[in-house]
């Protein structure tokens, strides 16, 4: 990766931090279309599989954007891309946070927060499918997503209990 | 451990930016596949430094704002208690250590990856992570209940952001300036003081 590309993708990562509304994982499908379709930096499966180990793995989820950084482009893509990930949310996040927490009653914040939920519905959903579509003609794979979702749905059960059964279940050649 | 914390005993609060950067090491580490139900417990439940509406508004605050949810919660929560140093150390103790634990794990995996039962055991994961952030948007589903935008608005709304972004893969920043934009308007339409409050249904 040359030091343009490093730069692109810092820069795209400082674009995604101020789109990355109702959590990091709404800026997947972005950071996809960017590191895969458009530069062809990783395959879709590296992609998928970077994303997996991250969730897979304790912390923030926004931490796939490391994994993705540093798959992509080794200890500096990582470093890159989760800067670049948390320069201009931190600044707006600090200066805003004050003025929107005097004025939560006000007619355009709760507008804000009302026309942005189902929009970060949409992109969650989106986001489901496209982290499905590598696997989607193993019918296998479509058992794993279903229990999935309804063991975090309906049980308050740890994810890890999922993602280990996943883990044992591809291991044995299952996915 | 006293159940006075009713009484008139002094809030339980960080004693520096060291406490808080522990405090959500500790959590970060702790939270598989999504860090936010354990914040809640430690910050709430076990440490006592703010009640539960207290953790709900700075969350939905948080979370309106650009940028990873729970970061922004580090960051509002660090800054009530040591202003900027408090957000760094708060956001510094939810990163630093799981960050360098899961580039261990991706070097790791990268010298793996051609062991077919590796291979297979991250595919399995891949679909279990599609799964988990599926449950995340059902369980997002009882919020909108009481959303003044109604059903016959937010859900068009959420199919059409859902298809724009998965199906014709538009840019995200084209999906939030168009749809989202559009759809304030309408929450800001539907929010107006007197008019309309009567008709929709429940």
């Amino acid at each position: 990766m040359t030091p343009a590309d490093l730069f692109a993708l810092f820069m795209h990562c400082l674009m995604l931090s101020l789109l990355a509304i109702g959590g990091a994982i709404a800026t997947v499908p972005d950071l996809q279309r960017f590191v895969v379709v458009e530069h062809g930096w990783l395959s879709v499966a590296d992609f998928n599989a970077s994303i997996a180990l991250a969730q897979a793995a304790p912390g923030p989820n926004l931490l796939f954007v490391a994994v993705v950084g540093f798959n992509a482009a080794g200890l500096l893509g990582a470093l890159v891309a989760m800067s670049g990930m948390l320069l201009p949310s931190t600044v707006l996040t600090l200066a805003a946070t004050r003025w929107g927490m005097r004025r939560r009653d006000t007619r355009s914040v709760k507008s804000f927060v009302a026309g942005m939920a189902p929009i970060t519905l949409g992109l969650l959903a989106a986001t489901g499918c496209l982290l499905a579509a590598p696997v989607s003609q193993r019918p296998v794979a479509w058992l794993l997503i279903a229990g999935t979702v309804l063991l975090m749905w309906r049980t308050r059960l740890s994810p890890l209990w999922a993602l280990g059964a996943g883990a044992l279940v591809g291991g044995f050649g299952g996915v | 451990m006293p159940d006075n914390v009713e009484g008139v005993a002094p809030r339980p609060h960080p004693g520096s930016p060291a406490d808080l950067f522990v405090a959500f090491t500790r959590l970060a580490l702790m939270g598989f596949g999504g860090v936010l139900p354990v914040a809640q417990r430690e910050l709430v439940e076990r440490l006592g430094w703010l009640t539960q509406a207290e953790f709900a508004e700075r969350l939905s605050i948080g979370q309106v704002l650009p940028g990873p949810n729970v970061i922004n919660l580090a960051l509002i929560i660090g800054d009530r208690y040591f202003g900027l140093r408090g957000a760094m150390a708060a956001v510094g103790g939810m990163i630093a250590a799981p960050m360098v634990l899961v580039l261990i794990l991706a070097a790791a995996y990268g010298g793996l990856a051609d062991i077919p039962a590796v291979a297979g055991a991250v595919r399995g994961m891949g679909a279990v992570a599609a799964g988990l952030v599926m449950a995340m948007a059902l369980k997002l589903l009882p919020t909108l209940a009481r959303n003044p935008l109604g059903r016959a608005l937010w859900a068009p709304i959420a199919i059409a952001c859902a298809v724009a972004i998965a199906g014709l893969r538009w840019p995200l920043i084209a999906v939030l300036l168009g749809l989202g934009s559009l759809s304030c308007a309408a929450a800001w339409w539907k929010l107006a003081p007197t008019a309309t409050e009567s008709e929709t249904g429940p």
